[in-house]
């Protein structure tokens, strides 16, 4: 291949071939750049986001929130999206699961010299389309260069700031509070793991990921006449799995949760790789569900709401909050038998036999 | 997460009718698996909490993670660290040698890699003619066969293999020598390429078996038929896995097995060395065998670590718990020193070991 076509430490260096990058490969592909009247296409020191003052006047308690994430994922593409898309749904389900409307996004990529500059065009204009779904700019970034011996793949860093009317939080569930799953489970880990090097395992698995805040944004005005809000709790599950975001649900919220086996929502194909590799799918990454705690009134409403986007159409309701065992998820099976559902332990890691 | 075996449906009526069965035994039972497999099924379905408290099952030495040596993981350490890229399954690369695990060496820029069988280890190895690719290699009769057929293939000049392999029966025949349970059930995926014959003499010694597969179904019919025996005062060997096992298990790789190893007496982690209990390759193989190979540039190294071993007391009752006399909850060190994060014991570093298992699964 053309040595053009790689990046190289001058593309890091502030100079022209820094622009040309810029210019060509990131610029170029992606659509909406601002948020306000400074935006990435001015390639200002800053860009700058212009309030909804309407919103804000309305809600008094109104906040901003902002979340950030790096990440680094192997292999870089792979069948359901690749890391531009994981880093943007990342950051926007992050805000999402806090009730926050995306208001934009900024992206931070190190990329190692000898990076496939074809690579990074794909890269950018999955990050572009993730974007476009839901309307969200991506209104100012940063690209770094880095000796190919220090790094052997790209990273990509996404800072993103919504605004909520109020927080939906991780701590947030009562007892009696019905606990809902968006859809299939375990998804996104299994896809990567099925394809990564050094397992010849064939599957037509795909990775969930999406960007959540078109499914999410209905369920948040469901609430009582009292105001009270109908969603108590939220969580996206991605790396520890739901495991992972039930454990903390429970113990931050200081409740029990019990959930039940043939409720969860698991495919056939990640159901038997899991079998074959020992790997639980409660433990395994998902990018495009949320966790959700409800008032059991409105768990109904609530799944009915999730059913109708298309990243919910497999929506659950999966067990429920409870007093007994504060801090402890319990799985229930179909035979009666209970255990817990612990926090995982590093990543999962397919067994001998 | 039930419905997945090809051919049981795991109904669940019929499992709830068994469940009832095994709740009639009025008399006090301790059922002592051998399989890290089952060790998993058993916590992943919760079967114990389906069990009356005078029906205990008990989890002996069935892990090969777990059994796996000191000794084996610091020599593969070693080939690791003196430059040499060593290739094995995902579950090993956590568990603590002397001093540090497989993983801990990769941190440190070993190269060291995950596969889920030997031919993609071997495929390494032709795709990096450069690299000196060594498979540590470890197993009870479940994995031995594939290593023993990618040998009977050959392979490529810079691939050659750490063997740390071991056979089920010997470590049964110790364990009944003294130990506190009444009835085995047998491993299904050993019995696959064993058959049920290496049973019979435990049976003889008045040890009820049955040979189980890995549905709760299958379980929960072993115990039943466990239970029955003893109830008839019988002790015979019973193959609740008719689906996959048979009287003579698997020829062929037993021939395979046969044709490449020679049977010496190995060292299991907890149990100490136990007689004709593991597989060494034979000495026509022995250009493929790592220890052999590579013994010059890691002996002196690992002779040190021994020296550092003997002096390390580590206050672990695994041994105890793999006879069947203690439970984990026995352990001084269990949950405090030792856990899944920090194990010490070999319990407790795989999913499969008891100590794991009753830390993920059963802890209050």
């Amino acid at each position: 291949m053309a040595r053009e076509n790689k990046i190289s430490m001058e593309h890091g260096a502030g100079g022209q071939q820094m622009q040309s990058l810029i210019g060509e490969t990131i610029l170029k592909n992606l659509t909406n750049t601002k948020a306000g009247s400074v935006g990435l296409d001015s390639l200002d020191d800053g860009a700058t986001i212009s309030l909804d003052r309407e919103f804000l006047n309305v809600n008094p308690a109104a906040e901003l929130v902002m979340t950030t994430d790096s990440h680094v994922v192997k292999p870089i593409f792979f069948p359901g999206g690749d890391i531009g898309k994981v880093a943007v749904c990342g950051a926007i389900n992050d805000l999402a699961v806090m009730g926050a409307k995306p208001l934009a996004i900024s992206s931070g990529m190190i990329i190692p010299e000898g990076f496939n500059i074809t690579d990074l065009e794909k890269i950018v204009k999955s990050m572009n389309s993730a974007l476009e779904e839901i309307g969200v700019p991506l209104i100012t970034g940063d690209t770094k260069t880095i000796e190919g011996t220090a790094l052997d793949s790209i990273i990509i860093n996404i800072a993103a700031i919504g605004l909520c009317d109020s927080p939906v939080r991780d701590c947030g569930l009562q007892v009696g509070d019905k606990i809902i799953i968006s859809g299939f489970i375990a998804d996104h880990g299994m896809a990567l793991l099925t394809k990564r090097e050094g397992f010849e395992f064939n599957s037509d698995l795909e990775s969930d990921t999406a960007p959540l805040w078109g499914m999410l944004e209905p369920i948040l005005s469901v609430s009582a006449e009292s105001g009270e809000r109908a969603v108590t709790a939220m969580k996206d599950p991605t790396r520890g799995g739901v495991a992972d975001s039930l454990n903390e649900m429970a113990q931050k919220s200081n409740v029990g949760i019990q959930i039940y086996e043939e409720k969860l929502p698991i495919r056939e194909a990640v159901i038997t790789s899991c079998e074959m590799l020992g790997l639980d799918p409660l433990e395994i990454a998902n990018e495009g569900k949320a966790v959700i705690g409800v008032r059991p009134e409105f768990a109904e409403e609530v799944l009915a709401l999730l059913k109708k986007h298309p990243y919910g159409k497999d929506a659950a309701v999966i067990g429920e909050v409870v007093a007994e065992k504060p801090g402890k998820v319990i799985l229930i099976s179909e035979l009666g038998s209970t255990r817990y559902v612990d926090v995982p332990t590093g990543d999962p890691i397919p067994r001998v036999c | 997460m039930t419905k997945t075996d090809p051919f049981v449906k795991n109904p669940v009526e019929v499992q709830k009718k068994l469940i009832e069965n095994i709740n009639a035994y009025p008399k006090p039972a301790r059922i002592m698996h051998i399989c890290g497999t089952h060790e998993r099924t058993i916590a992943k379905y919760g079967i114990r909490s389906l069990l009356p408290e005078r029906i205990e099952v008990l989890s002996g030495p069935g892990c090969p993670v777990c059994v796996t040596p000191d000794d084996d993981i610091d020599a593969a350490i070693l080939l690791a660290k003196k430059g040499l890229t060593v290739v094995t399954f995902g579950d090993m690369l956590r568990v603590p040698g002397t001093e540090e695990s497989l993983f801990d060496a990769r941190a440190e820029g070993a190269d060291v890699r995950m596969v889920y069988s030997i031919d993609d280890a071997v495929k390494l190895a032709e795709e990096n003619p450069d690299k000196e690719i060594v498979f540590f290699s470890i197993g009870f009769e479940t994995t031995i066969p594939t290593t023993a057929a990618a040998v009977l293939r050959g392979f490529p000049s810079n691939f050659s293999v750490y063997t740390s392999l071991k056979l089920t029966p010997p470590a049964i025949n110790l364990l009944v020598q003294d130990i506190n349970v009444d009835a085995f059930i047998a491993p299904g995926h050993v019995a696959v390429i064993t058959g049920t014959v290496p049973y019979d003499d435990f049976a003889k010694a008045g040890y009820p078996i049955a040979v189980a597969g890995f549905e709760s179904y299958d379980i929960l019919y072993g115990i039943k038929m466990l239970l029955d025996q003893m109830a008839a005062g019988e002790s015979i060997v019973e193959n609740a896995y008719m689906r996959a096992v048979k009287t003579d298990g698997n020829p062929i790789a037993i021939k395979m097995m046969n044709d490449v190893f020679d049977v010496v007496d190995v060292e299991w982690r907890g149990l100490g060395v136990i007689p004709e209990s593991g597989y060494r390759l034979k000495e026509k193989y022995e250009a493929y065998d790592a220890a052999v190979k590579y013994k010059a540039i890691y002996e002196d190294s690992l002779n040190e670590l021994r020296e550092i071993r003997k002096k390390k007391k580590k206050n672990c009752i695994c041994a105890t718990i793999l006879t069947g006399k203690a439970t984990p909850a026995d352990c001084p060190m269990f949950e405090k020193a030792c856990k899944p994060t920090n194990p010490i014991g070999p319990c407790m570093v795989s999913d499969e070991g008891m100590c794991h298992s009753w830390y993920k699964y059963c802890r209050d």
